[in-house]
């Protein structure tokens, strides 16, 4: 397949295939880094450092595959696409954020004995 | 054969139909993050059943994600095939796609068979409801791309690469790069961190 020179920001084979070369590495990374942290009975790599690492090459692939494979860079064409797209990873935000937040809240503060002397008290008992 | 609705811009594409197309897909990320805290809420609750470590397979979670991630590659280069009017090569790599596509649908098939052969449906509990809803929808999307690469196909072959075609393969690349990428995030937060916590 011969490569044509193309204008900035269309897609062009190399661009498919750093893409695809990138996001592998993301990916194995990521499975690396985990199995490493099974197999040692997570000892060599903690928790707390774990799941950092794997969603930031999560995001990192991310990232790569929207620039990549979707063309969302600053000179692509139509804005808007990257308008929408930011206005909708806020609204993703509100609804992820808040849903956990909203069920962290909720699990804690309604424990069976809390929710058995509300009730006591309401005399539904 | 061009229709009325065309609309030519310096891309001599269908600039709104694209836009429009990638509107819904940002929808569609809506209902995904909505299924993804869901899950996040719900994932402890095993009702006594499994964890999800002991249920899933790491190796064979990192295979559907190698074939998925090359299929969303050769639907790259089916669209550069496209754009340079190469009609049987957008038909080959469409192909190609296809058949990764349904590899990967029929792995996630035989591990959902094999969970639910094993007691652990999407009824035996909430973490399972969840599980099985948000992979469930990713791979019911990826049905209907599979049935999107077969009419298009069809079309190619039939009526060659006209612009209306080759928007509608634009929309449908889109899409396919869009499940890879929902993936990432259901390999990482699913799997990865289900089997590490």
């Amino acid at each position: 397949m011969e490569t044509k020179p193309a204008a900035s920001g269309s897609p062009t084979l190399g661009g498919y295939v750093w893409g695809f070369a990138l996001s592998i590495v993301c990916t194995l990374a990521a499975y690396i880094v985990t199995e490493i942290h099974i197999n040692s009975a997570h000892e060599s790599i903690p928790h707390e450092v774990l799941i950092p690492v794997i969603l930031a090459l999560a995001v990192a692939q991310l990232v790569i595959q929207l620039v990549f494979f979707l063309h969302l860079n600053k000179e692509a064409g139509p804005r808007w696409q990257l308008a929408v797209f930011l206005s909708t990873i806020g609204l993703v935000l509100i609804v992820v954020v808040g849903s956990l937040w909203i069920m962290q809240h909720l699990n804690y503060n309604m424990t069976p004995q809390q929710i058995n002397d509300y009730l006591q008290d309401q005399g539904s008992f | 054969m061009e229709t009325a609705i065309e609309h030519k811009s310096p891309h001599g594409t269908n600039d709104k139909a694209i836009l429009g197309f990638w509107i819904y897909l940002m929808t569609d990320l809506i209902i995904f993050a909505a299924l993804f805290a869901a899950y996040a809420v719900l994932r402890g609750n095993t009702f006594g059943g499994p964890s999800e470590r002991d249920l899933f397979s790491l190796p064979f979670v990192l295979a559907e994600t190698m074939i998925l991630l090359t299929s969303s590659f050769t639907s790259g280069l089916m669209m550069l095939a496209a754009h340079r009017g190469k009609k049987n090569q957008t038909i080959g790599w469409l192909v190609a796609t296809f058949l990764l596509g349904a590899s990967f649908l029929a792995l996630e098939l035989s591990e959902f068979s094999r969970f639910i052969a094993e007691g652990h449906g999407p009824q035996a509990s909430a973490s399972l409801s969840s599980y099985f809803t948000l992979v469930g929808t990713h791979g019911l999307h990826i049905a209907v791309g599979l049935l999107w690469i077969i009419v298009s196909s069809m079309q190619v072959a039939r009526r060659g690469l006209t612009p209306f075609i080759t928007s509608k393969l634009t929309r449908f690349s889109l899409f396919w790069h869009f499940l890879d990428i929902v993936w990432i995030f259901i390999f990482t937060i699913v799997y990865l961190m289900g089997v590490a916590l």
